[in-house]
């Protein structure tokens, strides 16, 4: 069929294992991804403030659906003691700047520093336990530092804080930056989690989620690997707590270090569908559009709410995401691994 | 030649159960050493204290004049360790190909093209290549068994450790693991080789060492030590197949 001059170019030009990262839906994503961020940026112009701060609140649900995910989906760690950074967030901005003075917009990425650092010592106390031990473990430390809270006066102690600082700007221009400051939020968590997830570090956190034993035995660095990611989590929790305090203005200890939050961060990522980065977005949205139409209901709406999550996880343990792109065609952001011509290279099909 | 692997002293218990007692061997570089031993013998424990999965009570492992007996398991893959696990432990949600350029990347330290080039070429040496883009989960048990190996070579290891690679598998399934093995080895990989179908073993392993209740029973010369007094008393009982390779 083929001279052995051919063979041999053939050989010499494949040679190399040719792996495609992107996909041709990926390039679509980021052709529809750019121009819907652009219109969400220009919305404080077009719609008004009561719906602006909504958007702000959905930007929140996506921050944290974003971070749970990150934690659980890719890092195997499932936590329900996130509020603890939520509120140090939230906690940490009101304190910078209406107590220190400092500008809101400063103290918010200050917060998120701040918050990163504390996980740190939290994260040696947190590893010593597994899997179910974990999760209560992490719950027990957002407690605590509940109570830590609600023990300084200058943070209001039982009762809470308002934020003030921002009073000084017009309430539209408040809004507006406020709800700029969120949009920019979701891109860089988005962003993130998507760089981190395409990088070697991300390769190690999906092979530590499927087989942490098998992970380790191939030279990943399990716990190292665990810290980082749940560190980077505990920064984007804080961050939603400054956009949530930012948008409401007023904070309890009660209301940010809510063990809710982690309830609806495992229902956002598990319905959205989880260890993807569309899902949580999927999951965020559909979560927030739940809560607008069936918050009236009370009681009802929580029991809608659980039946809904039983019924994905039963049916659809890829989420919502899942049966979107056709149990993963579809990749808006792709993080894999294709190896383009497994057959091409070596010219013939073993086996 | 020098020895790659220097056990000495290593001891293993867990609450009463003893299950590696003052081992102590050395492994030449390049050369393939056997492990057998009955059921609760400590091979796999002694495989998890090598590969740093378990850590030791007691005793030093040196490998390749550095003491690792501290180190941690991802530390000991990227100084060219590597293992199998006898119940196969892929990564189900990623491809075949994900798997193998997760040992090149960690364990070999080479990541972009070279990681992949390393991790195609563990693929095809292993007969993966035309699954590279198939779930790993989606796999059956001897294409799980070379996708152990594929992963563990992708490290680029100089010495491997297998835990009963060929446990599971037909007797027609055999021969190509054992030619992929012998390959190996004669690449100059060390191999350490647990395996209960000893005729298997006795294809590729230049030592043999039988382990018992956490201690050595007897090291050497694979056809001597199956044949002496201690090691058939362990296996009493037991229908013993050496296959034709013992004649």
């Amino acid at each position: 069929m083929s001279t052995p001059t051919e063979t041999h170019a053939h050989a010499t030009v494949t040679s190399h294992a040719k792996v495609k990262r992107s996909t041709r839906s990926s390039w679509a994503g980021l052709g529809i991804a750019v121009p819907v961020v652009l219109f969400m940026a220009a919305a404080p112009y077009i719609i008004d403030r009561g719906f602006q701060q909504q958007l702000v609140t959905l930007f929140s649900l996506v921050v944290l659906a974003t971070m749970w995910n990150l934690l659980a989906g890719y890092g195997g760690m499932v936590s329900v003691g996130q509020q603890a950074y939520i509120g140090i967030g939230a906690y940490g901005l009101v304190y910078l700047a209406d107590t220190l003075g400092l500008d809101p917009f400063l103290a918010v990425p200050l917060s998120v520093i701040i918050a990163g650092l504390l996980s740190i010592p939290i994260s040696f106390l947190a590893f010593r336990l597994v899997g179910g031990y974990f999760a209560i473990g992490t719950w027990v430390i957002a407690e605590v530092v509940k109570q830590i809270t609600m023990q300084v006066d200058a943070l209001g102690a039982g009762i809470g804080l308002s934020l003030t600082s921002l009073n000084e700007l017009s309430p539209g221009r408040r809004i507006a930056y406020v709800y700029w400051l969120s949009l920019a939020a979701v891109v860089i968590a988005v962003a993130v989690t998507y760089f981190l997830m395409r990088s070697r570090l991300g390769l190690g956190f999906t092979a530590i989620r499927d087989d942490q034993v098998a992970a380790s035995s191939l030279g990943v660095r399990v716990t190292h690997s665990k810290r980082f990611v749940f560190v980077v989590s505990a920064m984007g929790c804080a961050l939603a707590g400054g956009m949530i305090a930012a948008n409401t203005l007023r904070i309890t200890p009660d209301s940010i270090y809510s063990v809710n939050f982690s309830a609806f961060m495992i229902f956002m990522v598990i319905i959205g569908g989880i260890g993807t980065i569309e899902g949580p977005i999927v999951g965020a949205i559909v979560f927030f559009a739940l809560q607008e139409w069936l918050s009236d209901l009370g009681t009802w709406y929580l029991i809608i709410i659980g039946v809904l999550a039983i019924v994905i996880t039963l049916f659809l343990p890829r989420g919502l995401w899942g049966l979107i792109s056709g149990n993963g065609r579809i990749r808006l952001f792709p993080v894999g691994y294709r190896l383009v011509n497994p057959i091409e290279r070596f010219g013939r099909h073993p086996d | 030649m020098s020895p790659i692997l220097e056990v000495s002293g290593l001891s293993k218990r867990f609450g009463k159960v003893v299950t590696a007692e003052d081992l102590a061997f050395s492994v030449e570089q390049g050369s393939a050493m056997g492990i057998v031993g009955p059921n609760g013998a400590g091979k796999s424990t002694l495989l998890s204290l090598i590969t740093g999965v378990l850590p030791a009570d007691a005793g030093t492992i040196v490998y390749d004049g550095q003491d690792i007996t501290r180190l941690s398991a991802g530390a000991r893959s990227e100084a060219g360790i590597a293992r199998t696990f006898q119940i196969p432990r892929p990564f189900v949600d990623m491809t075949v190909f994900e798997n193998a350029y997760v040992g090149a990347a960690f364990g070999g330290d080479s990541h972009g093209q070279a990681g992949y080039d390393t991790a195609a070429e563990a693929l095809e040496i292993t007969g993966l290549l035309h699954l590279a883009d198939v779930p790993a989960g989606q796999l059956r048990l001897l294409d799980r068994k070379r996708l152990e190996l594929a992963r563990a070579l992708a490290t680029g290891p100089k010495l491997i450790l297998l835990d009963e690679i060929a446990g599971g598998l037909t007797e027609k399934e055999l021969p190509p693991l054992i030619e992929m093995i012998k390959g190996l080895h004669e690449s100059g990989v060390t191999v350490i080789w647990i395996e209960h179908i000893v005729h298997a073993l006795l294809e590729v392993v230049d030592q043999l060492m039988c382990l018992a209740f956490g201690k050595v029973l007897a090291i050497g010369d694979p056809h001597e030590v199956m044949r002496s007094p201690e090691v058939i008393e362990v296996y009493l009982g037991s229908t013993f197949d050496l296959g034709g390779a013992a004649s």
